[in-house]
């Protein structure tokens, strides 16, 4: 690929732990090559920082290859910025222009609360998967793998909903900060699956209960989550919940939840 | 000090049921009472974990990302190993062990190796129960695929994630028992150091990440599953976060490291473009399935890969391992890689690069989905979209990666690749019971240096973490700690916890008052630098010991130069690298003492010195056919113990994939 070097404007939120008030400060950065990923571009402002004895901007970041999830910078109004399918880290520099302005700011939720600059606490999604998230199988329990067999395309919607890598993109671009797009997958990725029949209504019931409680809003099927989800989780995935949640309501099994 | 590793007497095949059947077991009620430290939760780690909840000790968790999801097991792609045999086309449990002793170039334990090839098909089972979608045929059965060094097909995948379904998996397994209470989480912690009580693993010392504060935890005992150290090389293709610093702080306490030079050095990761490379990404092996491997036969050649006929390419693989072809173990494959760039032939603007390329599999499925729908002479162009669609159902999202990252298209342009540092075969020397040679501490999963001997072969990682989590802790931890019913949960005002926890933060306030003037980022640069010029893929005695002096030269500058900006008692990533990065260095040193000393090469260890006339690794049996486990004896002083690796089963021989 034909590369070069740019130079950008960056104004990116600060805020020096969960009780302070943040701020925007604005960074110019040069020599960035159009090769280098977005985080990249980070650490070349980070490694500036240091050098003029300033704090560096503390973001959440591990494997940069887009499916650890831990990578979140809502960017020019976009979680994960402008690349359909794309985390954080997966996006790169030949996206800007030189002399471009870039504005950076943590995923915005209540149940998402900043940490420190850009990072944020997400707790509330393990705490939604220890809901129900799961099948409740102890290891040593299990029947040769063979003798389940799964009809092909239902075990690869289940793994297409299994993609989910937890990021909160969803709930970020979403206006009511709903984390529906997140639970639906796992539900999804679980009710697909014969081995996950047997809590399938216990699941769906406690599950949503517990997004509820975490504070998350409701869904008006606005459709940002699926537009911004960088795996390619389909709303497809929300109605099937609606129908799980809504049969286990009515039959009344979820009683025993 | 006589290293016991614990074999169980016996044949080969009945050691590990026969240990199962006679070891000794805590009753509920005991287990109860019992606490388990469980560093990481990646596929080891959250599977011990939650097998051990279920089972009823009192279990507590550890990860330094904000949820245990994260660990890096997310990331790996390709797939997991297991002895089923359902492509019935052979394999066995022996072929699988027999296999990875092959593989691991006659380096590792065989009773181990044994073990792992003889639980891994329940590992299949264990994770299909719990909902890991695994590639399906269309009659419904389980699919699968070939990886190196092996001529049979027994890789379970899921598309080209795997890691992340086995973790997820296993995270969810964690979960349940987190709301069932039996284990407690604490995300974002770091262990910083061990605590010993009369010789014994008996707590940790955690720093909480967001608020700086230190926390005393006591255990009965500690597993560590912290994973690998690849990152001590800076570039490699591990997470950013990956370190050494729990497998170390246990070293210095007294946990022989093993091994610490073998380095898996993996053939197909994207080549590096320049300074600003945070990271090296993989493209998984299972591309070699479908992937042939090329240069031009001209040197130098600068034409674009379409103007290079299909004679004038050297299918350099093919051509020296015809049995293997593409797919022999990545120890071979990346020398081979780097023997045609450094002759001249590499490819793309930095020459380091060779090419993988999917045109012939592309046209080869393409031919069969034509031959189905019946357009047996369909044209070029309608076979090639069939057959693109078939690939990438395979390899859809590691193609994506590879645009993403480099701007060009795979299937209509071959990826350019190249060698990275992608695992570490050493790690913590652990006995048939995955015990250190401290009593009640144990390694699992990467952390530990068993099963892969001098080279892993593709898939078996995940195989052995899981088989390492789910199948043998929860009986080996209660065969020792049987004899620790009656120790009661120690309060951590005790002595040793007080005096771990001021080593830390003595530690850490040294560290914050160098107030130098050189970022802890430049100096893991420049460590790796040195590690993958003189420890990398080839090494030899002249390098590796200009190697040991220029990081004790570097331990020097860092200790008094380093710059970490933030307070000591906040958030502060930049210290927590700091404390990576100090470890890195000193294992750094080890590493390369532990290559100077093996005078031999075997698998991914590849002494310029050692090696046939056709450039394969020579390995020297009768000197070094044994585990090198080094003892922690102060600043820059080791001892090396062996363990002498006894060959029952299988009779070592230079390995050959010709
Ligand atoms: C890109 C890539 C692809 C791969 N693909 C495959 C593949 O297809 N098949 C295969 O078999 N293998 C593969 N591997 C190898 C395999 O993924 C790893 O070897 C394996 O996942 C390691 O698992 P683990 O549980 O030992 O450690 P990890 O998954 O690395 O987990 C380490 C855990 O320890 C925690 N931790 C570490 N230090 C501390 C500390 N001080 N305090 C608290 N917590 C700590 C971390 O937070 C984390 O939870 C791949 C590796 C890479 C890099
Ligand atoms: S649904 Fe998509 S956006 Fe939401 S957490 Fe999962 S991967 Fe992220
Ligand atoms: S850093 Fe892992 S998904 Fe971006």
């Amino acid at each position: 690929m034909e590369h070069h070097t740019i130079g950008l404007t960056l104004k990116v939120w600060r805020q020096k732990n969960n009780k302070a008030k943040g701020q925007f400060e604005t960074f110019n950065v040069k020599n960035i090559s159009t090769e280098m990923s977005f985080l990249e571009m980070f650490d070349v402002l980070n490694e500036q920082l240091v050098a003029e004895n300033k704090e560096p901007v503390a973001f959440d970041h591990d494997c940069r290859e887009g499916i650890c999830g831990a990578c979140s910078m809502y960017i020019n109004g976009r979680a994960h910025g402008p690349w359909h399918n794309t985390t954080t880290c997966q996006l790169h520099m030949r996206e800007y222009k030189d002399g471009d302005t870039i504005v950076v700011e943590p995923w915005r939720a209540n149940s998402f609360p900043v940490l420190k600059d850009l990072i944020v606490d997400r707790s509330s999604f393990d705490r939604i998967i220890q809901a129900g998230g799961y099948i409740s199988v102890n290891t040593g329990n299990a029947v040769d793998a063979n003798s389940l067999p799964i009809e092909k395309h239902r075990a690869d919607e289940s793994f297409a909903a299994a993609a989910c890598i937890g990021c909160g993109a969803c709930v970020a671009a979403c206006p009511n900060a709903s984390a529906m797009l997140f639970v639906s997958a796992k539900v999804s990725h679980l009710a697909l699956l014969p081995q996950g029949d047997p809590e399938r209504k216990i699941r769906s019931v406690n599950m949503i209960e517990q997004m509820d409680k975490e504070g998350f809003g409701s869904c008006t099927n606005i459709g940002a989550c699926e537009a911004e989800c960088p795996k390619g989780i389909s709303l497809e995935n929300i109605a099937r919940l609606n129908r799980e949640y809504l049969g286990a309501v009515f039959s009344g099994d979820s009683q025993n939840a | 000090m006589i290293l016991n590793s614990k074999i169980p007497a016996g044949q080969l095949q009945s050691k590990w049921e026969d240990y199962k059947s006679t070891c000794k077991l805590v009753n509920p009620a005991n287990k109860r009472q019992i606490e388990v430290i469980v560093i990481g939760t990646g596929l080891a780690g959250a599977s011990a974990a939650a097998s051990l909840g279920e089972m009823g000790y009192k279990v507590k968790a550890f990860c330094f990302q904000d949820s245990p999801r994260r660990a890096h097991s997310i990331a790996a792609q390709g797939g997991i190993n297991a002895a089923k045999n359902y492509q019935n086309d052979g394999d066995s449990t022996y072929r699988l062990f027999y296999d990875t002793i092959k593989g691991g170039d006659y380096r590792s334990r065989e009773s181990n190796v044994y073990r792992l090839a003889a639980v891994s098909a329940s590992i299949i089972d264990q994770c299909v129960a719990q909902g890991v979608p695994f590639a399906r045929e269309y009659g419904g059965l389980l699919s699968n695929r070939s990886f190196g060094g092996t001529q049979v097909q027994r890789t379970f995948y899921a598309a080209g994630q795997t890691g992340q379904q086995l973790l997820i998996g296993a995270y969810q397994a964690l979960e349940r028992q987190i709301a069932l209470g039996n284990v407690e989480m604490y995300a974002r912690h770091e262990m910083l150091e061990l605590v010993k009580v009369e010789g014994k693993a008996r707590g940790i010392i955690a720093r909480n990440l967001i608020t700086g504060e230190l926390e005393r935890h006591f255990g009965h005992s500690v597993l560590l599953c912290s994973g690998g150290y690849g990152n001590v090389f800076y570039l490699s293709t591990n997470a950013m976060g990956s370190n050494v610093t729990a497998a170390w702080k246990a070293h210095k306490k007294g946990a022989f490291f093993g091994n610490p030079c073998f380095t898996q050095i993996h053939p197909t990761c994207i080549p590096v473009t320049g300074d600003h490379q945070s990271k090296l990404t993989l493209m998984s092996e299972s591309l070699r399935n479908d992937g042939r491997i090329w240069v031009p036969k001209k040197q130098g050649d600068n034409r674009k890969a379409s103007e290079i006929l299909e004679e004038e390419r050297d299918y350099y693989l093919e051509r020296r391992y015809p049995a293997f072809g593409n797919l022999v173990p990545r120890d071979v494959a990346s020398r081979a890689a780097k023997e045609r760039c450094d002759a001249g032939y590499g490819v793309g603007t930095s020459k380091m690069a060779v090419y993988l390329d999917f045109a012939s599999a592309i046209m080869r499925y393409g031919k069969v989905e034509a031959h189905k729908r019946g357009l047996a002479h369909g044209d070029d162009k309608a076979v090639y979209q069939l057959g693109k669609d078939v690939v990438k159902e395979k390899y859809g999202n590691l193609f994506e990666m590879y645009e993403k990252i480099t701007g060009e298209n795979p299937y209509e342009i071959p990826m350019r690749i190249y060698p990275a540092v992608h695992y570490t075969m050493g790690g913590l020397w652990v006995d048939y019971e995955l015990m250190t040679t401290v009593p009640g501490l144990y390694a699992l999963g990467e952390a530990n240096f068993s099963d892969h001997g001098a080279n892993r072969l593709g898939a078996s990682a995940l195989m052995q973490g899981l088989a390492d989590g789910y199948f043998v802790i929860p009986y080996t931890l209660g065969n020792n700690l049987a004899d620790d019913i009656r120790t009661k949960a120690m309060p951590t005002d005790h002595p040793a916890f007080a005096e771990a926890e001021k080593e830390v933060s003595d530690r850490l306030t040294r560290l914050m008052s160098i107030k130098g003037s050189e970022s802890v980022e430049s100096f893991h640069k420049r460590l790796g630098k040195i590690m993958w010029d003189k420890c990398g893929m080839a090494r030899n005695a002249k390098g590796l010991q200009e190697a040991v002096t220029e990081i004790q030269a570097l331990k020097k500058e860092f200790w008094s130069n380093v710059r970490i900006p933030g307070e000591i008692s906040e958030f502060n990533p930049e210290l927590d690298k700091a404390g990576r990065v100090a470890d890195f260095i000193e294992l750094g040193e080890l590493m390369c003492l532990d290559a100077l000393q093996r005078n031999e090469s075997c698998g991914g260890h590849f002494r310029e010195e050692y090696q046939t006339e056709d450039g394969e690794a020579l390995r020297q049996d009768d000197q070094y056919m044994f585990v090198a486990a080094w003892e922690y004896k102060g600043d820059s002083r080791f001892e090396m113990h062996k363990e002498v690796l006894d060959y029952e089963v299988v009779h070592p021989s230079q390995r050959s994939y010709k």
